[in-house]
């Protein structure tokens, strides 16, 4: 089975004053369809450039990333955007919809840059909302929306062009832990029940411990890939909080 | 591109358009005021243009002047008009031409002309009423005469401004009499002033008496029963070329001249002096829509300054935007439909605003503005022109940022 991820000796490096910071140091890893993974790390340890590259925002320095196979090196710039539109859904820690927009536009939107006309994309986007519980919801702004809904219309508008993969950066950061529990629990039904692959990328144990597979990336390396036990969440040299 | 790619981008655009309508409103201003002024200039400089043409046209745009050809005594030849052979009769025939309003023959004689004490010098012509007709000239005190006064040869003179004022200064000349080479004639009417005429003649310094009275009384016994020239009205200015081919036809079979045998007559017609001056005229009407046009060049940078604002605004909009899959053009395409629309809604509320203007100053102004639809079809194509160009740079810009920077800013 070809990996849907695959990171070979991935080194990413960028310029600073300092001379060149070194943020990820030969990362290789492989994430194959199906599974659901956390990519754990703390603030500055690499998992945000980790999760830009696996999201096709942004290059490696050295090594190879493929998506699904693709060598996405050889992929032009209008291909990688085709890719981050169709191959990925985008999930962000402070949802990033569009203000203006109204829930179904939001949702929608990657489907206009997909070039679906605007009949099929109210429909999907209708449908969508429903599927995440928003079907009341649908000409609301996000301003006139919960925290929770708006993560959830997020969700919606990630799984507009029905990707491969769900990208999560640290999506319940910005919802209370109720909420939270209801948005990770939304993203295993969605693992299960769709089989789409889900990354999450995240500080948090207690998110990390909602996945199926624990990476954790310290100082720009994997220090370990594991089931989400407690020397995967908490550490090897950390000892357990008292 | 797709289209309905486009469709979302037009309202995505128009909604970003709504969402800050002061500003939008103050953006397009410079572009209103610019449409405005251009559309009120063109306004302005066609009704000055269709106001020359009109005047000119009253001086005689649609006039033909045949003039007799030139006389030859043995190997001599005189200057044009100096022959005997234009005949009353060759008018009349040219009268019943298609095209032709009215044909006028004159004759011309250089005269002293003696009042009392006082004498001038001037060229008195011949006329039919129907001279007067032609050239649109009416007596401005008195009358001209009539058809009866001409057949019968009466001795009656219409004098013009100039005459009048040289032999009779502030008088009234009305019922004077003057003699011309030793002939009585009674002033019956003082034409008004025509001022001059295209080649600087004084056109006020001439008399007009009647045609049979000038034939009988006046001409020189060679030149008796012919005239000078025929003064040709003709119904439009198209028509001119045709007519103008019907009566050097017309002529040269009255006068029996064989194919190859030089025309013993010419034709002329002021439409080369009316080119002229159509040509003066739109290049005034050209620089006035020139000066309005810098205020749109203006316009267009303001629409660059506010559009960069706007993209520096909304970068992390375009970072997320990027995230789900916009490709760089579908950004550009984003930003130039909006600086697209921001350029020709202005135009349109300018051409609105001009329209209105160019109306209220037919009130003040004295003649009838004049808006064609070119002018506002170049107004719209103008303003999308400077919509692409000042929004292209930053839509590009929009288009070139990185999604990863534009998403953490």
């Amino acid at each position: 089975m070809t990996p849907l991820i695959w990171l070979e000796s991935v080194i990413k490096d960028y310029p600073s004053e300092a001379g060149v910071f070194r943020a990820l140091t030969d990362v290789s890893l492989q994430i194959f369809p199906g599974e659901l993974v956390s990519i754990m790390g703390p603030s500055g340890s690499g998992k945000s450039t980790c999760m830009n590259i696996i999201g096709c925002l942004d290059t490696v320095t050295q090594g190879r990333y493929r998506f699904n196979g693709q060598d996405t090196a050889t992929l032009a710039e209008d291909d990688l955007a085709r890719l981050r539109g169709q191959g990925i859904g985008f999930i962000f820690q402070g949802f990033n919809l569009l203000p203006r927009l109204s829930a179904t536009a939001n949702v929608g939107l990657p489907m206009v840059y997909a070039g679906a006309d605007a009949a099929s994309r109210k429909a999907r986007a209708g449908d969508l909302l429903a599927s995440v519980g928003l079907a009341d919801k649908l000409g609301s702004k996000p301003t006139q929306l919960s925290g929770g809904q708006q993560q959830r219309v997020a969700i919606a508008r990630a799984l507009a062009n029905a990707p491969q993969l769900l990208l999560a950066d640290e999506p319940t950061g910005a919802l209370d832990s109720k909420t939270g529990v209801e948005v990770l629990a939304l993203f295993r039904r969605l693992n299960e029940e769709k089989g789409v692959t889900v990354v999450i990328v995240t500080h948090d144990p207690e998110v990390a411990r909602a996945t199926n597979r624990v990476v954790r990336i310290q100082d720009g390396r994997i220090v370990h890939d594991g089931p989400p036990d407690d020397v995967a969440l908490f550490g090897v040299r950390e000892a357990q909080p008292a | 591109m797709t289209s309905p790619l486009f469709a979302a981008m037009f309202a995505e655009a128009w909604g970003a358009l709504l969402a800050n309508r002061l500003r939008s409103l103050l953006t397009m201003l410079g572009m209103i005021i610019g449409v405005s002024a251009v559309i009120l200039m063109l306004a302005i400089g066609g009704g000055v243009q269709r106001e020359v043409s009109a005047s000119i046209s009253g001086l005689g745009s649609n006039l033909l002047i045949i003039t007799a050809g030139s006389g030859r005594s043995g190997g001599i030849f005189g200057g044009a008009g100096t022959g005997a052979t234009l005949k009353i009769d060759d008018a009349e025939a040219i009268a019943t031409l298609p095209n032709v309003i009215a044909a006028a023959p004159s004759t011309a004689v250089p005269a002293q002309v003696v009042a009392g004490p006082t004498n001038w010098a001037t060229n008195v012509s011949g006329v039919t009423p129907s001279w007067f007709v032609v050239n649109e000239w009416q007596a401005s005190e008195g009358r001209i005469f009539t058809e009866r006064e001409d057949r019968a040869g009466a001795r009656v003179a219409v004098i013009g401004q100039t005459v009048a004022e040289k032999l009779f200064g502030a008088r009234d000349a009305q019922g004077q009499l003057i003699r011309i080479k030793g002939v009585t004639f009674t002033v019956i009417g003082v034409l008004d002033r025509r001022g001059q005429g295209f080649g600087g003649q004084d056109r006020d310094d001439q008399i007009a008496v009647p045609l049979t009275s000038s034939t009988r009384l006046l001409q020189a016994n060679e030149f008796r029963g012919t005239i000078r020239n025929i003064s040709v009205s003709i119904a439009s200015a198209e028509a001119l070329e045709p007519a103008t081919d019907d009566i050097i036809r017309l002529l040269r079979r009255l006068h029996r001249l064989r194919p190859g045998e030089q025309d013993d007559f010419q034709v002329a017609n002021l439409t080369a002096i009316t080119d002229t001056l159509t040509v003066a005229t739109k290049a005034v009407s050209l620089l006035l829509a020139a000066i309005g046009s810098i205020s749109l060049v203006v316009g267009g940078i303001g629409i660059m300054n506010i559009m960069l604002v706007s993209v520096t605004e909304r970068t992390r909009e375009i970072g997320i935007r990027m995230a789900i899959g916009a490709s760089r053009a579908a950004i550009r395409l984003q930003f130039l439909m909006e600086a697209l629309m921001l350029s020709l809604i202005g135009c349109g509320i300018g051409v609105l605003l001009g329209t209105s203007l160019a109306t209220l100053a037919d009130n003040f102004i004295g003649f009838q503005t004049e808006i064609t639809p070119a002018a506002v079809l170049v107004a719209f194509a103008v303003s999308a022109a400077i919509g692409i160009f000042f929004g292209w740079w930053p839509a590009n810009r929009a288009a070139r940022l990185s999604p990863i920077e534009a998403l953490r800013s």
